[in-house]
């Protein structure tokens, strides 16, 4: 079997009596779409803060490409090609989309103006930009200048996942990405998703929309009570099956055997 | 429940004949008035241009060519040019979403600081302006750590900021003046900022040149480089712009820092203006006011995050104008304060306006 392309082993977070994540493991695997589902309070929230950086594990270990990585911040974990694509989505609405790509990790011109004045290569930025949407089939964007703000949420929601596409080479994570959206936005967006699947780049879908989670994914990872209860084909279970699991209400073959 | 994966997953199948244009990203008709609308939230400068020329067009013909002459408008620049400095820093800060009410008292502190560096200690001149400007930059470190790492509202930071300066530059200066013979006399580098030039009437001084050439270098730091378009992002959504991978702590540092230094350069200003340092100058009390009001008059959003600088600048004028323009008419000098109070409205209204982008 291939090894995971990120790999998390016994992580554990406690918030003073409370334990968020309890010895959690997580596999994902080159080119796949694994779906993380879990009840409120399951802790995937804090898993997925764990793998992004957002939040430092009190122990455990994650490995990246079978290399064990360290992350004090969402900053150090996109340096090693993790992009996370937030429930806010992390973008400022005043800006434009170009600058919103681009936050962070600006593009300055070549020679004096860039090195002495620092000035920045918008040219270029919009290039990269447009070109970073017309991979993900976003080919209407007409204005690469205009405020995010006046986008609807399903544009927004395609900026931020064409900007982890662009910059993510070894993970993307997208939390919650259908939640605030339309019948009709939703569906564009899930197939923003695959386009970016099929460019061979592993997603993690954190969602608790269960038939996205059934059409997308290639496994379920099921959480309950801080660790990963299970690990489901979505073609061997049904959804009541992957539900009846995160709630309790019936316990997995292989826990039952052990 | 129990089929739900067999009928119920495809209950999408029925969206194939449903229109698909709703992710499209075209523009759509909207008219002139939408136009407008856009070009307004593009160009949020706009506004108080078209104010102004309308202030100096009004005025202009109702005054004629005693309001209309190149020593006039140039007298507004002179006016204007410690209100408009310290407007550009108030900018800064505000386009963060804080505030600062510090900025007059930091002006007037910087100023005594050059003079008395100078003329207490027998330093040279221009170490006492490097001591005035490095002392501006540091009380505004002060205050950036304080909102940026002690997580204090910027306006308690400031308000207390402003006290503190204000008292610390009586305490310090005595409530000495140094006056405008001696400055000339020993140490004519302080009062650099206030030598002129005349041409065909219009009369420029260096302080409105700082003025300029401030407004000039921040709005293309503003504009064109990763740390301008940052200070948007923080103060649009620090959150989001933290997440997006922005230094949120060093932003904010790096602007009350500029902020502070742009004060001191006020006050080096201040004292060509005046020709004397003063530790009682009107600036130390209204100056935090009067540079709010240019920069609300100048359409910046005092949530954060938008505005430009020029409308700073503008906003500056506009008071400038309407002051000179008012008093040369033989106007109550109340009625400046009435237009302008409407101004500060009209303006706050005007942005609430164009932030309601889906009209």
């Amino acid at each position: 079997m291939t090894e995971p392309m990120l790999k998390g082993r016994g992580l554990t977070k406690r918030y003073g009596k409370v334990t968020a994540l309890d010895r959690c493991d997580f596999d994902l695997y080159p080119g796949e779409i694994l779906a993380v589902i879990g009840d409120n309070g399951a802790g995937k929230s804090t898993l997925i803060k764990a793998l992004s950086g957002a939040v430092i594990p009190d122990e455990g270990e994650i490995l990246l490409d079978g290399k064990p990585v360290t992350f004090a911040s969402p900053i150090e974990a996109r340096g090693y090609g993790i992009e996370t694509v937030y429930q806010t989505l992390a973008m400022s609405p005043a800006l434009s989309i170009v600058d919103n790509m681009f936050m962070g990790r600006e593009i300055r011109k070549k020679g004096m103006m860039g090195s002495l004045l620092r000035q920045l290569d918008k040219a270029e930025m919009e290039r990269v930009a447009r070109e970073k949407l017309n991979d993900l089939g976003l080919t209407t964007v007409q204005n690469i200048n205009q405020a995010v703000e006046t986008l609807s949420g399903g544009q927004r929601q395609g900026v931020a996942v064409a900007r982890a596409a662009a910059f993510g080479s070894k993970v993307i994570i997208l939390d919650e990405p259908t939640a605030a959206l339309g019948v009709k936005e939703s569906r564009k967006v899930l197939e923003l998703i695959q386009d970016v699947r099929a460019r061979g780049i592993p997603i993690v879908l954190i969602s608790h929309n269960m038939p996205h989670v059934f059409e997308l994914a290639d496994r379920i990872h099921v959480h309950r009570l801080g660790k990963r209860l299970c690990v489901i084909d979505p073609k061997a279970h049904t959804m009541n099956d992957a539900v009846a699991y995160m709630t309790g209400a019936k316990e997995p073959e292989e826990v039952r055997a052990a | 429940m129990s089929d739900s994966t067999g009928r119920g997953q495809d209950y999408e199948s029925s969206l194939s004949g449903a229109s698909t244009s709703l992710a499209e990203f075209e523009a759509h008709e909207k008219g002139l008035f939408g136009r407008f609308h856009n070009a307004l939230h593009a160009t949020p400068a706009l506004v108080p241009l078209i104010v102004l020329m309308a202030a100096i067009l009004i005025f202009g013909v109702t005054l004629g060519e005693r309001f209309f002459s190149p020593g006039t408008l140039t007298l507004i620049l002179q006016q204007v040019q410690i209100v408009g400095v310290l407007a550009a820093a108030q900018t800064l800060i505000i386009l963060t979403a804080g505030i600062d009410l510090s900025v007059g008292a930091m002006a007037v502190f910087c100023s005594v600081i050059m003079g008395q560096f100078t003329f207490r200690y027998g330093i040279p001149a221009p170490v006492g302006i490097a001591c005035g400007l490095a002392i501006g930059t540091g009380i505004g470190a002060v205050s950036g750590w304080l909102v940026s790492r002690v997580k204090l509202p910027p306006f308690i930071v400031t308000l207390g900021m402003w006290q503190i300066v204000l008292a610390a530059n009586y305490l310090y200066s005595k409530n000495e003046t140094i006056r405008s013979q001696d400055i000339r006399e020993s140490a004519p580098l302080l009062g650099f900022m206030g030598m002129r030039f005349e041409v065909g009437g219009a009369v420029i001084t260096l302080g409105v040149v700082t003025m300029i050439l401030i407004v000039v270098v921040l709005a293309y730091v503003l504009r064109s480089t990763a740390w301008g378009r940052h200070v948007y992002a923080v103060g649009d959504d620090a959150e989001a712009a933290e997440l997006a991978g922005v230094n949120r702590h060093g932003t904010i540092m790096s602007v009350y820092m500029t902020a502070g230094f742009i004060c001191g350069l006020a006050g080096w200003v201040m004292i060509g203006r005046f020709g004397s340092v003063s530790p009682s100058a009107s600036t130390g009390v209204v100056g935090n006011i009067q540079s709010i009001t240019a920069v609300v008059i100048g359409g910046i959003s005092l949530f954060g995050g938008r505005g430009s600088i020029w409308g700073a600048f503008f906003g500056a004028l506009i008071v400038g104008t309407f002051e000179l323009g008012l008093r040369m008419a033989g106007a109550n000098a109340q009625w400046t304060y009435l237009l302008i109070g409407a101004l500060i409205i009209g303006a706050v209204a005007v942005d609430q306006w164009i932030r309601k982008v889906t009209s």
